[in-house]
């Protein structure tokens, strides 16, 4: 067992805090049964419940990209004598380790998914001496078969397959364990049990649950499988294998979609709910505060901040030691200035049901008993306000995860050390022209990002229904899944 | 109305004082022009006599807020703050950090902005609204339910694919336009073709469910059965009564937009090469320079203001129940 030391982000941080908050919140709505009706509303969608099993994969990778350690150094004889471990300046998360191979299998420059051979022609050497202009093999991809242009299908044929059945086996245990453990819980036979599963006749949609699961095992194995031995989605300019890529900016967008609303979220709740409580001065003073913030475009504020920034940044070099903590850095900035320019519609609607709340009975008892503003604020606006906070974090996630990619385009974006989505687009872009394309990390960007924003797309639409009244009267409930 | 107008307009005021402190102080007082110099002129190895000249030629070299040198109004007046932020009411912007004049390069390049963005604008409204009241009319069926789908779908891919995918499929795949590049005149048509299709096609998905939404809102409304219970047919129903009145949120939900148009789409006009205010914006940040940044914020931000005073104006036009005063 090697020793490492961890090394603690500010992204981390607050990514853990923010799973410690949800877990919290889970917990307190768990006994209150207000809380929990709507939670059973969303529990029954399945269309609701199947994105969030794919929302799950996502946060779980970006969970395991958020522990972060440097590993020791190889010892040197000088640091053996002083019984003394050095650790190296790279800075490496659970995930690098776990899909090591993809992280350090680097190749010369771009080459197609599941190539045997460099996308670029080189001058190779042959073993006669001569030299020829050819398409070089690839160092790792593919590079245990002997004729890759006889062998390569059937291989990948038979690597798949492989994949498949233990994608197979897996998801037919789970499916085991579920049903076991709900037989037990309704205190049915096992093969009843299993027969409502399949007939959908539970309050869960685990039919739906189970083949989404099944999907993404399926995928997953299967691409796991052949990874190690190709380059399912090509590599990078540079080399780099564009799945490993793809997995790392999960974590980044990730810490967008949802740092963001947690930076901003104090202050939209505390300033919208005073200047509904207050109104007066109060009212007119964060009025003009949002109205100042949110009549500048978006991208042209975030862009001066970010160019300013930048010009701090490069001015003070001597703040950051690592180019990982200053990468965190900027991409923290960037969630606090995307907060600030969210913050304001969260800010108007609050203050709007504030102005509403604060004439009803309730709140008109409470004052009549004595109780002071922070008590009315804090035990009476605030639980009854806090549908709509989380449906703004809920729907706000996959704009943030698409602005990202935008900003990222512009040059506001992340640290272009960062690894995410914009940046794949942005380098892949200047190479569409080439003949033939480079389109794999375009794709590969693509897939990635439509499948989590299209997750959460779904996922919000269903938690809008069920914790917001007024929708569901005003408008018929919109019959996506019948 | 008149008096509704000015004072809205005054109103508008402190919040542009409010955009131009917050610009100020992000671009002088957080990053003060000895960075931005040093920025232009390489970070290493800058004289302090370089820096001081860079400074002097663009206009840099005076105090923040209160010149103690000059004499009577000039202490005010021969600031930065006079020099490069007050001025800016006056549409004064200055040199860009290439010399050249801000303000004409703004007047020159939003009209290819404008041919851009007037038809996204129109077409878009039209064939957002009736894809919207196609899927309101046929609610509960197949057709409203795959239509919801896939406007999910729609909105769910990134705008960058949008362009990626048109610029792909029909300028390269398929050779029907340019794929990138602008004309003046007449000859700017083929050019523009391409940019207006995905402007159109990246706004179906959110825009269509936004107005199903709304529709759907207005169907479910007393008058709205009233009618029906009359004997009125669906069709009618939904067109006379129902659009009228959905219109309202629509229309005072797109006017806000209308003055924005002249600053162009950032990424539309970048991947297709077109010299409007977008790619002015994306090449004044791409190369740092701080005076076209700082111009079109406050472009940005009157223009956004003129919109929320229009939107407060069309209340009055389509809904008379609106009364200004």
């Amino acid at each position: 067992m090697t020793s490492f030391k961890l090394v603690l982000l500010w992204t981390d941080t607050l990514l853990f805090v923010l799973v410690g908050v949800t877990i919290a919140g889970a917990l307190y709505a768990r006994q209150r049964e207000h809380l929990r009706a709507p939670w059973r509303a969303v529990r029954r969608r399945p269309l609701g419940m199947a994105a969030l099993v794919v929302l799950a994969g996502y946060v779980a990778v970006g969970l395991l990209d958020s522990i972060h350690f440097r590993l020791p150094l190889p010892k040197t004889d000088n640091a053996a004598a002083m019984d003394r471990l050095d650790y190296s300046t790279e800075v490496v998360s659970l995930l690098d380790m776990l899909v090591r191979p993809l992280k350090e299998r680097v190749e010369k420059t771009y080459s197609a998914p599941f190539a045997t051979h460099l996308y670029a022609k080189e001058t190779v050497e042959r073993p006669d001496g001569t030299e020829t202009r050819g398409f070089p093999r690839l160092r790792y991809g593919g590079a245990h078969l002997a004729d890759p242009m006889a062998d390569r299908g059937a291989d990948i044929a038979a690597t798949a397959r492989l994949g498949s059945i233990q994608g197979l086996l897996v998801w037919v245990l789970m499916i085991v364990l579920l049903v076991t453990w709900q037989a037990r819980r309704h205190n049915l036979a096992w093969g009843e049990l299993l027969r409502r599963v399949v007939l959908g006749r539970l309050d869960t949609p685990w039919r739906e649950i189970l083949a989404t699961l099944g999907v993404l095992l399926l995928c997953g194995f299967v691409v796991g499988n052949l990874a190690a031995k190709y380059h399912v989605l090509g590599t990078d300019k540079v080399g780099p294998d564009v799945l490993y890529l793809s997995l790392k900016s999960i974590r980044t967008g990730i810490v967008i979609g949802t740092l963001t609303t947690l930076i901003m979220l104090p202050f939209a709740i505390m300033l919208g709910i005073m200047a509904g409580y207050f109104r007066g001065w109060a009212d007119d003073v964060i009025q003009y505060l949002y109205t100042t913030l949110s009549s500048i475009p978006a991208v042209l504020l975030i862009a001066a901040a970010i160019l300013t920034l930048q010009a701090h940044m490069a001015v003070h070099p001597e703040v950051f030691d690592t180019a990982a903590l200053r990468a965190d850095a900027r991409l923290l900035f960037l969630c606090a200035i995307l907060g600030v320019t969210s913050w304001t519609s969260l800010c108007r609607l609050l203050r709007g049901e504030t102005l509403k709340l604060r004439e009803t009975e309730f709140i008109q008892a409470a004052k009549a008993y004595g109780a002071g503003a922070s008590t009315i604020i804090l035990r009476h606006l605030l639980p009854n306000v806090m549908h709509i906070v989380l449906i703004t974090v809920v729907l706000d996630f996959s704009g943030l995860v698409l602005a990202e990619a935008v900003l990222s385009y512009v040059g506001v974006g992340v640290d272009p050390t960062t690894i995410s989505w914009g940046t794949m687009i942005n380098s892949a872009r200047l190479e569409m022209a080439r003949e033939p394309m480079v389109w794999w990390s375009l794709f590969a960007a693509f897939t990635f990002m439509f499948a989590l924003v299209l997750a959460a797309n779904l996922f919000s639409d269903v938690v809008r229904d069920a914790f917001d009244p007024r929708l569901k009267s005003a408008v018929e409930p919109p019959a996506i899944e019948s | 109305m008149t008096r509704y107008l000015i004072r809205r307009i005054l109103y508008a005021v402190p919040i542009l004082i409010g955009v131009n402190l917050i610009t100020f102080v992000l671009f002088f007082i957080v990053n003060p022009p000895d960075n931005m110099a040093r920025i232009h002129l390489g970070v290493k190895r800058v004289t302090p006599d370089a820096i001081a000249q860079w400074k002097h030629d663009h206009g840099y070299d005076k105090p923040m807020l209160w010149n103690a040198s000059a004499s009577q109004t000039a202490k005010l007046t021969d600031t930065i703050f006079f020099d490069k932020s007050v001025a800016l009411f006056a549409f004064e912007f200055g040199p860009a950090d290439d010399g050249r004049d801000i303000g004409y390069d703004i007047g020159q390049r939003m009209w290819p902005s404008l041919a851009i963005q007037i038809p996204v604008f129109l077409i878009g409204i039209v064939l957002y609204v009736t894809f919207a009241l196609t899927l309101a009319f046929f609610r509960g069926t197949y057709l409203d339910l795959w239509g919801v789908v896939l406007c999910v779908i729609l909105l769910s891919i990134s705008s960058l694919f949008y362009v990626i995918g048109g610029q792909y499929l029909i300028g390269k795949l398929l050779n029907l336009t340019p794929i990138s590049g602008y004309d003046t005149g007449v000859s700017a048509t083929k050019f523009l073709l391409l940019p207006v299709l995905v402007g159109v096609a990246s706004g179906i998905g959110a825009s269509t469910r936004l107005y199903r939404t709304i529709f759907l809102e207005e169907i479910g409304k007393d008058y709205m059965r009233t009618a029906r219970a009359k004997g009125l047919s669906d069709v009618r129903v939904l067109f006379r009564h129902g659009l009228k009145n959905a219109l309202i949120p629509i229309l005072t939900g797109v006017v806000v937009i209308i003055p924005s148009l002249f600053l162009g789409s950032l990424i539309l006009e970048s991947f297709f090469g077109v010299p409007g205010l977008g790619s002015y914006t994306i090449d004044g940040i791409r190369s740092q320079d701080f005076a076209i940044v700082r111009a079109m914020v406050f472009l940005g931000s009157l223009l956004y203001i003129a919109g929320l005073i229009l939107t407060d104006l069309s209340y009055t036009l389509v809904d008379p129940r609106v009364r200004l005063e």
